[in-house]
């Protein structure tokens, strides 16, 4: 009777799970159906769920428009730019900030993390336009950089603040710069903050979409704004549609996988120290 | 006594060594406050001075001092947009974290293929916003989506999803609560791993059951980082556009037009900068007291 109790609760327990991980799972794999079917199959109801025979012409046709390279480029360009410069300056700025205990710059960041990214458009477009920077991907690098100096910054002012003081103490007694201190201390012993912070600054820039769909003009746009014009403007089937949407996100879904617990603790620490 | 004043000068040299060294810091932070005064505060002091303007885009510009702020509180359209944000943020926290919840618990515990599960249940997070909105789009199509079929399979009538005004705000929130679930599940997992184990061998040996353990120790410790992820939640879901935006645009009609489609409208589809500068100015403040009231929840809740 107990045996048959406690079978039946981890049968509750195991359906429960099911139910709570299976949203998640059948959005990507329905995603990924669509993205391998013809165009009869995918408007066919009842739908059909397993592709037969898969196909991969909708791939195929998301390539033939060899404009879709050219986004994934300006995508590539805009991510990598937006957070190596992140990174070049935030790290340091992490360590200047958690050696100062520098509170009032640290709730600075905090509130540019905070506000929507929207509200900081109108005057950097205003300015882009002054500048007649427009039409190239310098606006959108630059606007990605409200979104990963803020990230980098934060989740590295966590990681120092984690690090023990007496190492660097020690090397500035032995007569190290204080810069020495830092490159050569306490940079190799943050060096997993600074994994975290450079997944988490590319995949929120790789994600951004409003910034790129106000500023990119034709030539510029990344691969979210250009997913979301084919829908739109171009009307273009699902089957190539969903391809198209599965190739934008495909990166950050393979480096959630490899890294995921680089991007659990980088979430974490900076969610519940941040607040 | 003594020792009490010896430590006090002790840290008072401690305070003063620190305040030197913190001079040569502030060059670590040179860079990014500079990058930091261009892409945020100009921003911020910016939209202050165009709010003050009605200034459209390629046109005119005119100094109106308060006049957009007067004309934003008696604009019943901004009004509806608020009142929807309103409705749509409190779904779009609740939900998140009873299922967030509950998910925490779930992965607390220990079993088969536990890391695989963890691993899909939050991609959802990372994946990109348009990508998924996408998908979403086609499983709401009234005719030929996935999502009334299902609604057929188990007996319930067809929806209009998106493309009634009547449902598309819970839809729109059905699609949020699918992306950001998993981020109150991470941030309240962190907190269950952190728990100490020595308040429940405690109550295991006083007799006390599962539920009663839960109820008594659980709660009362994980509440600060309930609080945590309540606060994040909550500005996420103010702030939400992206899925909005692609999915309805604010559509049908102005059914899902919250402040931040309102904003976007203002400013890129009629130019009208000025007005929507003002927008941002009160969305900014709208955002910093909520922030606040919730920070000042949580030193309650840490105080208790």
């Amino acid at each position: 009777m107990r045996k048959l109790k406690r079978y039946l609760s981890n049968a509750a327990f195991g359906v429960s799970v099911l139910l709570l991980v299976s949203p998640a799972a059948l959005v990507f794999l329905w995603m990924l159906s669509l993205s391998l079917k013809n165009e009869l199959d995918n408007t066919a109801f009842p739908p059909i769920f397993v592709p037969d025979p898969p196909t991969l012409d909708n791939y195929r046709e998301v390539f033939a428009r060899n404009d879709f390279l050219l986004f994934a480029w300006n995508s590539v360009v805009v991510s990598f730019s937006a957070t190596g410069l992140a990174l070049a300056i935030g790290v340091p700025a992490g360590y200047g900030i958690a050696k100062m205990k520098a509170m009032r710059a640290a709730a600075l960041i905090l509130i540019a993390r905070i506000t929507p990214g929207l509200s900081y458009l109108i005057p950097l477009f205003l300015l882009f336009q002054w500048l007649e920077l427009t039409g190239t991907l310098v606006p959108i690098v630059i606007t990605h950089l409200v979104i990963t100096v803020p990230i980098v910054v934060w989740v590295m002012i966590s990681f120092f603040e984690g690090l023990p003081a007496e190492l660097e103490e020690a090397a500035l007694v032995d007569g190290a710069t204080i810069w020495q201190a830092f490159r050569y201390v306490a940079m190799p012993l943050a060096r997993p903050g600074i994994t975290v912070a450079t997944i988490l600054a590319f995949i929120f820039s790789w994600n951004n979409f409003v910034f790129a769909m106000v500023l990119a003009g034709r030539e510029t746009r990344t691969l979210p704004v250009a997913v979301n014009n084919m829908l739109t403007f171009e009307q273009i089937s699902w089957g190539p549609l969903s391809a198209a949407a599965l190739l934008v996100t495909a990166p950050v879904l393979i480096l959630t996988l490899l890294a995921q617990k680089q991007i659990v603790a980088g979430l974490t620490a900076g969610g519940v120290k941040g607040a | 006594m003594a020792s009490d004043i010896a430590l006090s000068q002790a840290a008072a040299a401690e305070t003063k060594r620190r305040r030197n060294y913190a001079r040569h810091y502030a060059w670590f932070v040179v860079p990014a406050a500079v990058v930091v005064m261009a892409v945020i505060i100009f921003p911020w002091v910016f939209t202050l001075y165009v709010s003050a303007f009605n200034w459209h885009l390629g046109g005119e510009r005119e100094w109106v001092g308060f006049g957009n702020y007067v004309q934003l509180f008696t604009d019943s359209r901004f009004g509806w947009a608020v009142a929807r944000t309103l409705f749509y943020t409190g779904l779009a926290v609740v939900l998140p974290m009873i299922f967030g919840l509950a998910a925490a618990l779930a992965f607390h515990r220990k079993f088969p293929l536990r890391g695989l599960a963890r691993t899909v249940f939050i991609l959802p997070m990372m994946a990109t916003p348009v990508a998924v909105a996408l998908v979403w789009t086609m499983m709401f199509h009234p005719q030929l989506g996935v999502l009334n079929w299902l609604l057929s399979q188990v007996g319930l009538p067809p929806s209009l999803w998106v493309y009634s005004a009547e449902t598309v705000i819970p839809t729109l929130v059905l699609v949020e609560v699918w992306h950001w679930t998993p981020l109150v599940m991470l941030l309240i997992l962190g907190g269950l791993a952190s728990l100490p184990t020595d308040p429940y061998e405690a109550a295991k040996i006083d007799g006390a059951n599962a539920w009663q353990a839960f109820r008594h120790i659980t709660m009362p410790l994980l509440a600060p980082f309930v609080v945590v992820a309540l606060i994040i939640r909550t500005i996420d879901a103010l702030k939400a556009f992206d899925t909005i935006y692609v999915i309805t645009q604010g559509g049908p009609g102005q059914a899902s037009e919250t402040i931040n489609i309102f904003l976007y409208l203002q400013a890129f589809a009629f130019y009208n900068v000025g007005y929507a500068s003002a927008v941002v100015v009160v969305f900014f403040a709208i955002i910093m007291l909520l922030a606040a009231l919730l920070l000042w929840t949580r030193q309650r809740v840490k105080a208790t």
